[in-house]
């Protein structure tokens, strides 16, 4: 991962960088160790892996965005993101309060905290359209945008189901016992996130 | 504790279909043609769909040539002295990596510790916790940036491995704390 600095003195981490390196890195650790071949699987398994992934996030980005347009078109939104106004204000201060981008931000955080894998992925997508719809400088991400991800990234799930039934099928005594400990973590990482994100955007 | 447990499993499970419920109740009410408006908005979601696809590609690629060319685990034997000061377990390091770059990668890791070492085990708490509480930071960088075709993610990246390395301490000190 390489940090650029550009005209203003701000860093940039370019995700050109990571993907260049990602790549780099993994074809001379190949060649170093003689296995060449593993990189020929990744190109083939991988890609189908993605392709696969985009066509199963179709249906379900199809199903949030035709029910989106439904609560767009009833006024559910706009109602919707009045009551949580004060929170998203202090989150994204540069969204207009009854814009679509804050609905479907609020419905990302919702379906994300109730692990709800792709649906949480289509509203999120569709939130980063919406404010993208308000950016300036199309090829930069906007504050909010930065934002949105960093607390997206930070993960708040309620309830880690996957790792319950890893827990369970290994034998625990007690295979909720990490919830406690997840919520607090995750609460202190998404503080964390929020904080840095806020602190970091005013450099540039 | 375990009542709390089911409450939040009943939620989870029906908080889509109570979603789903209030919006098309609510579009009813305000008599809105709702089939017309859904299939409206739903032809979004394949464009949505097919732009995000090379993406998607170029990330996938990228990681699974990373992973499956050991250079992951090359990583994890640099940070080794590193998380040895933090008093973090070694055995958790290779989560500790994999975790922003791959959602599978790290629930194959989680898996490992757990039936290696025993899921009460201290390192099996901490890698269940940490698991819980972070997410992948390079799909979904790829995937929304890509949505939009931003280039230039300014500070979320370095936002995002603050708010992972915050997690990663959090999960060892509560856990210390909550598990002795």
């Amino acid at each position: 991962m390489e940090i650029r600095i550009d005209k203003k003195g701000e860093l940039i981490i370019v995700i050109n960088y990571i993907w260049f390196f990602l790549i780099f890195i993994g074809m001379l650790v190949a060649i170093f160790t003689g296995n060449i071949d593993v990189i020929n699987t990744a190109v083939i398994e991988d890609t189908q892996e993605a392709v696969m992934f985009a066509i199963g996030l179709t249906g379900i980005m199809a199903v949030w965005l035709g029910l989106m347009n439904i609560a767009q078109k009833s006024g559910l939104i706009k109602s919707f993101s009045k009551i949580l106004t004060p929170i998203t204000n202090f989150l994204f201060p540069d969204i207009p309060k009854d814009h679509p981008a804050i609905s479907a931000i609020v419905m990302n955080m919702v379906t994300n905290m109730f692990g709800a894998g792709n649906s949480a992925t289509a509203l999120g997508v569709k939130a980063m359209e919406e404010m993208n719809n308000l950016n300036t400088d199309k090829k930069r991400a906007t504050n909010a945008m930065c934002m949105f991800l960093v607390i997206n990234m930070s993960s708040v799930q309620l309830v880690p189901l996957t790792v319950l039934k890893i827990r369970a099928d290994a034998g625990s005594l007690n295979p909720t016992e990490i919830i406690g400990t997840s919520l607090i973590a995750t609460t202190v990482s998404t503080i964390v996130g929020i904080f840095s994100a806020k602190l970091l955007e005013n450099r540039g | 504790m375990n009542i709390l447990v089911q409450i939040l499993s009943i939620i989870s499970v029906s908080i889509i279909p109570v979603i789903i419920s209030i919006i098309l109740i609510h579009g009813y009410i305000k008599d809105i043609n709702l089939y017309d408006c859904f299939v409206e908005g739903a032809k979004e979601g394949f464009k949505t769909a097919i732009r995000i696809m090379p993406y998607l590609i170029a990330i996938f690629v990228a990681i699974g040539i990373f992973k499956k060319s050991g250079a992951m685990e090359l990583l994890v034997s640099i940070f080794k002295p590193i998380t040895n000061i933090l008093g973090i377990p070694n055995e958790v390091l290779p989560l500790i990596i994999m975790r922003p770059i791959s959602g599978s990668g790290s629930l194959a890791i989680v898996r490992d510790i757990v039936t290696t070492y025993g899921p009460d085990s201290f390192a099996g708490r901490v890698a269940s916790t940490m698991m819980g509480s972070a997410e992948t930071i390079f799909y979904t960088m790829a995937i929304y940036f890509g949505a939009v075709g931003i280039k230039n993610s300014r500070h979320t990246l370095k936002a995002a491995l603050l708010s992972h390395l915050a997690a990663v301490i959090a999960s060892v000190v509560i856990c210390r704390i909550v598990f002795g």
